[in-house]
């Protein structure tokens, strides 16, 4: 299979499972979901955040120069920042801008 | 008339957030060799956010379906939850409910979940017209991010750190609002742990594995003295 043809199907893949997951309480459940599914539901979407931030630093190599540094600055500005004003577009443009400055001029 | 002019009020909210996420899902895409038709084809058929920034990744990355599939689950996983309490909403919305589903969204939960129509308003397709403009705004941040990734002025390098800004966001904003922070910490050790001890090509399946497993450890602990809503 090319490449694209292999990209056009793992979309098509994201695509589907992401409608099921969307259509699946509709076509199960009538009226009310099973306590493990709630209980999953409540828990699950915190989790799964402090899952992909590292999924998103998973190539950062801590041990070889700039060792981290343009992600970790970055990245605490966006926690600070946001636990300040909490607004997620400036915490996500300021801390953009920082790395991309970061990486382009100073590291 | 009414009701699309309500619609359009009521997903004024989302619009600059979901035109300004989509530049860069756009932007990020080209910069991976995925241009304007996969952007659009991805903000069209996919339409999750936080997905379409993993799946850029994954797609790149050459990823196997199994992968891809585990993912999907575990990113999309509280659009399942945002649909159980929309069932009642939805289940006689006729011939909007197909679309309704599909585009149930962070954000467009967030602006319907309180099941409030303005006077007057006919309520589905009220739903349907917010839902619809919604990922108009979507589609058209994605489609201007891609065809302006290649002629910006100055070197998009490091846009990719959008997503993580994104997630850091979320779990900050996340940390700050919930009572209870082991599903956070779950989620951040965890996976940090599987990604030490399986490397950084295969620690994701791992990860969602041994989330699902503690917090079903945890399921007593975190469920005591709590209201659980359904």
């Amino acid at each position: 299979m090319s490449t694209s043809a292999y990209s056009a199907l793992l979309v098509a893949v994201m695509s589907v499972v992401t409608i099921l997951l969307r259509a699946a309480p509709f076509l199960v459940f009538k009226k009310k979901a099973p306590a493990y599914v709630m209980y999953l539901g409540q828990v699950l979407p915190a989790a799964i955040i402090g899952m992909l931030v590292v999924y998103c630093l998973k190539d950062t190599n801590p041990l070889s120069a700039p060792f981290g540094a343009p992600e970790l600055i970055a990245g605490l500005l966006v926690a600070g920042l946001h636990a300040w004003k909490r607004n997620i577009l400036l915490s996500i443009l300021a801390g953009t801008a920082a790395y991309m400055l970061l990486t382009q001029l100073v590291f | 008339m009414k009701t699309v002019k309500a619609a359009f009020v009521k997903s004024l909210p989302v619009m600059a957030g979901y035109i300004i996420l989509g530049i860069g899902f756009g932007i990020l895409a080209h910069n991976a060799g995925y241009g304007f038709p996969w952007a659009l084809a991805m903000s069209l058929l996919i339409f999750a956010g936080s997905m379409q920034y993993v799946g850029v990744g994954l797609l790149a990355g050459g990823a196997s379906v199994l992968t891809v599939i585990l993912t999907t689950v575990m990113v999309n996983a509280r659009h399942l939850f945002y649909s159980i309490s929309m069932l009642r909403l939805y289940r006689n919305a006729g011939r909007y409910k197909p679309y309704l589903i599909f585009s149930l969204t962070d954000e467009t939960y967030s602006l319907l979940c309180d099941g409030k129509v303005p006077d007057g308003a006919d309520p589905d397709r009220f739903r349907f017209l917010v839902s619809l403009f919604n990922q108009s705004y979507w589609v058209l941040g994605s489609v201007i991010g891609s065809l302006v990734s290649g002629i910006l002025p100055f070197s998009t390098a490091g846009i990719e750190f959008s997503m993580t800004a994104l997630f850091i966001a979320s779990f900050t904003e996340q940390w700050i609002t919930a009572k209870d922070h082991i599903p956070a910490a779950t989620g951040l050790l965890g996976t940090l742990f599987c990604l030490v001890v399986f490397g950084p090509d295969r620690f994701l399946i791992p990860a969602m594995l041994l989330i699902t497993l503690l917090l079903t450890l945890f399921r007593n602990r975190l469920s005591a003295g709590k209201k659980v809503d359904a």
